[in-house]
C-alpha cells in the first residue's frame, strides 16, 4: 500500500536561523493513504518541517519533491495550488469574515464581471459541512467559534481544494475527547480517500491509534523512522528525549513545613467554585486538568488578578484580600504567569528591565532608581538560575525560550516570594532547560518555598508534586500523592472516567 | 431559563452588530426630526443643501479612510493631499481655464495616488508603523504645500463657474457634488463587498498572519490600499475646492482626525476588518448634521467638538460592548458544549 512513488516527500532538507540549526538532513515521505506521524519534544524541528512543507519558508539545503518531482514552494499559495493542505495548531482564520469566506478564500466562485458569487459560496460550504457531519452555518462570521469549530472550518478549506497531503500540527491539544473522536473520523475518511497524512501530536496514544508510520525528530534531526507497529511508546519516549524519563525530574522530598496557603471555599461564577486546598511550605502542590478546567483562573483568584467571588485565602494566618494583587505581592505571594511572551516580559526590553520589575520601588534611592543595585541584582539571579545571555542589556526578545522563562521566574523571586504560584513552567522549552528549570523550582522548594503549579503535561506534573490536585469543570475532583499517581488516574478524573479509577485516587 | 435569555440578548446583540448602518440611520432620522420639530427650516431644501455640501468632502474622504482602517492601518496624511490637490485644481484653473473638469479630477486622484504611494511604500516595505507613517508624510505634505504656495490664496471669482456650479447647482435640494459622492460610496461599497480584492482588505485586518498563510500579497495589498486612500483625498480635494472656491496653503488642515472619527462613529473598527464605506459615510453624515443642527438651534459653536467627541466615545463604548458580550457568548457556549 505505500509502495511507489510518495505524494509529497522532503530530501536532506536542513534549515538554520541565525546560528540555530533547527532541521537537519531531513529526509521524510509521505505516501497516498497513509498516516505518518511525526514526534518529538517541543523544539526537535517539527513546525519548521510543517512550514517548510506549506511554503512558508524555504529550506537552507534539500529539496522537496511532489509526486517525485523537484519542487520550491516559494509562498503558501504555491503549496496550496499543488494540493497542500496545513492544519496549524491556532487555527488561522479571519475572525470578521464569515465561514464560507474563510474555507473559500482566495477561489470563490464568481459571477458576471468577476463579482462573488455568494450564494454559491455558501451553499459550496454548506455540502462541505454536510459531507463532513457538521451543523455550522456558512454564513456566521468565524468570531465566536469553539477551537474545535474553527479546526472543523481549517478541514473544510483543506477539502475544499482537495488537497492530497493533509498536514495537521497538533489538532487535538485543545479538543474534547469527543471532538477528537469525529477528528479521526474524518482523517480515517481522508485516508480512504488516498490523502497523505502527516499528524503532529504530543499524545502518543493517538499517534499509535491513527497511524501507519512514524517519524522522531530530536534537536532537528530524525533519529528513527518506520511502520508503526515496530515500535512502542517507552520506545518512542526514549528517542524523543534521548534518555530515560526518570532521570529527567529531580528527586522529591517527603516531609513537608507548617501550612503556608490555606484556600477555603473560593469561587467565580461560571468558572470555579467550592475550591478548598492547604499548601504547606516547602510542598510542590500541581493543579491538574484539561485546559479550560479552571486551573489558570484559580491561580489567577488566589492572586487577586480576577475578582474571586466567594471564599477566603489566607497566607501564614493573615487573609488575602480579594482582588488586590499587591497586597498579595506584599503578603510573599508570586505568580509566574502562563503566556511569558504576553503576561511575563517585555520582550523589547532588557533583561535587567525584565527582571527588576517586580521590585522596582524596592531599588529605588528617593524617586530615582538605581542602575546598580539593578545589575547587581540582575547579575545575582541571572547565575543562581544559570541564565545564558551575552549581556544583561540584551533584550529578553533574544534570548531562547527556556531563557526567557528563567528572566520571568527570577522577576518574581527577586520579591523574596514565599509563595510562589507558576502556571505552565515549561511550555514551549526545550527538554534541556526543562529539567534545568525543573531541578530549579525543586530546589526553590527545598528552601521551604511552597509552590503551586498548574501544568498540562502530565509526567511534568507526575514527577514534580508532592501532592496533585486533578480539576474538572471548575471543581476540585480528586487529590493524589505525587508518588502513586500515575497519568492514567490523573486522566481518568480530569476526563470524568471515575470508572477506571485505581486505588490511590483520593475523590474530594 | 437563563439559556433562553441569554439566547435572546445575543440575538439583540448580534443584530446590533450586524445592523449598525441601520442603528445609525435611526439615530439621524430622530435627530433631524426632532430638530425639524423646532426648526422646521432645519430640513427645508436650503438646510438639507447646507448639510449635503458641508458633508461631501468629509464622507468621500471616509471612503478611502476606511479601506485603510479595515486593513488594521491609518492614514493620517489624508489632509496633506487634500491641500495640496484643492490648490493645484485652483492653479491649473488659472493657468487653462478652458480645462474640462474631468481632466481636472483625472489629475486631482493621480497625484493623490502618487503620495498615497508614498504611504504605502513607507508601511509595506519599510515596516513604519502607519501611525507614524502618515503623521511624517502629514507635516511633508503640508509642509511642500506651504513652500509652493507660501502666502498666496485662490478666490472663486479666479475659478469658472461650471467648475463651482458643481457644489452650488445639483437635482433639486441635492448639489452635484454629492450625487458624485454618494455614487463613489455605493460603488467602493459594492467593490469591497463583492470582488475578491475587497475582501481581502477584510482579510489583512482580520489576521494578517493568517492572510499571508492563504497565499494574498499582503505588501502589494497595503500599498494598493494606501494608494485608494491617496487618490480619493486627491479626488476630495478637487471637490473641495468647488465647494469654497477659496483656497490657500492651510485647505483641509485637521480634517483627518474628524474623518477617523467619522469613519468610527459608522462603524468602522478601528481594529481593523471591520465595517463600511456606508457606514462610514453615515458616521459622516451624522456629526455633519449634528454639527449643523446645533446651528439652527442656536447653540453655541464650541459644544460641537465636545459633542463629536462624545459621539465617539458612545460608539466605541458600544464597539466595546458587543464585543465583550460576544466573548461570553463564545466562553459559555465551549463550557456547556
Amino acid at each position: 500500500m505505500t509502495d511507489g512513488t510518495p505524494i509529497l516527500a522532503t530530501v536532506g532538507v536542513s534549515k538554520s536561523f541565525g546560528g540555530a540549526v533547527a532541521l537537519r538532513d531531513v529526509s521524510l515521505a509521505l505516501h497516498g493513504g497513509e498516516a505518518h506521524a511525526l514526534l518529538g519534544e517541543n523544539g526537535a524541528g517539527k513546525s519548521t518541517l510543517v512550514r517548510i512543507l506549506a511554503g512558508v519558508i524555504e529550506p537552507d539545503s534539500g529539496h522537496i519533491l511532489l509526486n517525485g518531482r523537484p519542487q520550491i514552494f516559494r509562498n503558501p499559495a504555491e503549496a496550496r495550488d499543488a494540493g497542500v493542505a496545513v492544519i496549524y495548531q491556532e487555527p488561522t482564520l479571519f475572525p470578521d469574515l464569515s465561514i464560507a469566506e474563510n474555507v473559500l478564500i482566495g477561489r470563490q466562485p464568481r459571477r458576471r464581471w468577476g463579482r462573488i458569487d455568494h450564494r454559491r459560496s455558501t451553499a459550496m460550504v454548506a455540502a462541505l459541512f454536510a459531507g463532513l457531519g457538521v451543523a455550522l452555518d456558512p454564513a456566521r462570521p468565524v468570531r465566536g467559534l469553539s477551537i474545535a469549530g474553527q479546526q472543523l472550518v481549517e478541514i473544510a478549506k483543506a477539502l475544499s481544494y482537495e488537497a492530497r497531503v493533509l498536514i495537521m500540527d497538533e489538532p487535538t491539544a485543545a479538543l474534547t475527547g469527543e471532538e477528537t473522536a469525529r477528528l479521526f473520523a474524518v482523517v480515517r475518511r481522508l485516508l480512504g480517500q488516498g490523502v497523505a497524512i502527516l499528524f503532529i501530536t504530543h499524545r502518543l496514544e493517538e499517534a499509535f491509534a491513527e497511524c501507519q508510520r512514524l517519524t522522531v525528530l530530536r534537536d532537528g534531526a530524525p533519529v528513527d523512522s518506520g511502520p508503526i507497529a515496530g515500535y512502542t511508546p517507552s520506545q518512542v519516549v526514549r528517542l524523543m528525549v534521548g534518555r530515560a524519563l526518570e532521570t529527567l525530574y529531580p528527586p522529591r522530598r517527603s516531609e513537608r513545613g507548617a501550612p503556608a496557603l490555606v484556600v477555603r471555599g473560593l469561587s467565580a461564577a461560571g468558572v470555579y467554585a467550592g475550591i478548598d486546598f492547604d499548601l504547606h511550605r516547602g510542598e510542590i502542590v500541581a493543579l491538574a486538568g484539561l485546559v479550560g478546567a479552571g486551573r489558570s483562573e484559580v491561580l489567577r483568584g488566589i492572586f487577586g488578578i480576577d475578582q474571586r467571588e466567594g471564599g477566603t485565602v489566607h497566607a501564614f494566618g493573615r487573609e488575602i484580600p480579594p482582588g488586590d494583587p499587591r497586597a498579595a505581592m506584599r503578603m510573599g505571594l508570586a505568580l509566574v504567569p502562563e503566556d511569558r511572551r504576553q503576561q511575563g516580559l517585555v520582550l523589547d526590553l532588557s533583561i535587567i528591565r525584565n527582571a527588576t520589575l517586580a521590585v522596582l520601588r524596592k531599588l529605588c534611592r528617593g524617586p530615582f532608581s538605581s542602575p546598580a543595585k539593578e545589575r547587581a541584582i540582575t547579575a545575582e539571579w541571572a547565575s543562581r538560575l544559570k541564565l545564558k545571555f551575552r549581556r544583561l542589556s540584551d533584550a529578553v526578545a533574544t534570548l531562547s525560550g527556556g531563557n526567557q522563562q528563567k528572566v520571568v521566574l527570577s522577576k518574581w523571586l527577586a520579591t523574596g516570594p514565599r509563595i510562589l504560584l507558576i502556571d505552565e513552567p515549561t511550555r514551549g522549552i526545550d527538554v534541556g532547560a526543562k529539567a534545568e528549570l525543573h531541578h530549579l523550582i525543586a530546589g526553590l522548594a527545598r528552601q521551604d518555598l511552597a509552590v503551586l503549579m498548574v501544568s498540562s503535561e502530565l509526567p511534568e506534573v507526575l514527577g514534580m508534586a508532592d501532592r496533585i490536585l486533578v480539576m474538572r469543570e471548575g471543581r476540585i475532583v480528586g487529590e493524589m500523592g505525587g508518588a502513586l499517581a500515575s497519568e492514567e488516574s490523573v486522566m481518568a478524573l480530569a476526563t470524568g472516567q471515575e470508572g477506571a479509577l485505581g486505588p490511590a485516587c483520593d475523590p474530594a | 431559563m437563563s439559556a433562553a435569555v441569554s439566547a435572546e440578548r445575543s440575538g439583540l446583540f448580534q443584530a446590533l452588530a450586524r445592523v449598525r448602518e441601520v442603528g445609525l440611520f435611526a439615530v439621524l432620522a430622530a435627530l433631524a426630526l426632532a430638530t425639524a420639530a423646532i426648526n422646521p427650516r432645519f430640513l427645508g431644501a436650503q438646510g438639507v443643501k447646507d448639510i449635503l455640501e458641508d458633508v461631501a468632502v468629509t464622507a468621500l474622504l471616509c471612503v478611502g479612510e476606511t479601506i485603510v482602517l479595515l486593513m488594521r492601518q491609518v492614514d493620517l496624511s489624508i489632509s496633506s493631499i487634500l491641500g495640496l490637490t484643492a490648490y493645484a485644481t485652483g492653479a491649473l484653473f488659472i493657468a487653462h481655464p478652458a480645462m474640462p473638469v474631468p481632466l481636472v479630477m483625472a489629475i486631482g486622484a493621480v497625484g493623490g495616488a502618487v503620495l498615497g504611494a508614498l504611504n504605502g511604500g513607507l508601511v509595506a516595505w519599510g515596516g513604519v508603523p502607519s501611525l507614524v507613517a502618515t503623521l511624517g508624510t502629514l507635516y511633508v505634505f503640508r509642509g511642500a504645500d506651504f513652500a509652493w504656495v507660501k502666502g498666496a490664496q485662490i478666490n472663486a471669482t479666479s475659478l469658472p463657474g461650471h467648475f463651482l456650479g458643481l457644489a452650488t447647482a445639483g437635482v433639486g435640494p441635492v448639489p452635484f457634488l454629492a450625487l458624485i459622492v454618494v455614487g463613489l460610496i455605493a460603488l467602493s461599497g459594492y467593490a469591497l463587498r463583492h470582488y475578491p480584492a475587497g475582501r481581502e482588505y477584510f482579510a489583512l485586518g482580520s489576521n494578517e498572519e493568517a492572510a499571508r498563510l492563504a497565499g494574498i500579497d499582503v505588501r502589494r495589498r497595503l500599498l494598493l490600499g494606501f494608494i485608494c486612500c491617496g487618490a480619493i483625498a486627491g479626488f476630495a480635494g478637487v471637490l473641495f475646492t468647488a465647494r469654497f472656491g477659496t483656497v490657500d496653503a492651510t485647505a483641509g488642515t485637521g480634517l483627518e482626525l474628524h474623518v477617523i472619527a467619522a469613519c468610527v462613529v459608522g462603524g468602522v473598527a478601528i481594529t481593523g476588518g471591520v465595517g463600511s464605506v456606508e457606514g462610514a459615510a453615515i458616521g459622516a453624515l451624522l456629526l455633519a448634521t449634528i454639527s449643523n443642527a446645533l446651528v439652527s438651534l442656536r447653540v453655541p459653536a464650541f459644544w460641537e467638538q465636545t459633542i463629536e467627541g462624545a459621539m465617539l466615545l458612545a460608539a466605541i463604548s458600544l464597539d466595546l460592548v458587543i464585543a465583550r458580550h460576544t466573548l461570553a457568548l463564545m466562553r459559555s457556549g465551549r463550557r456547556h458544549g
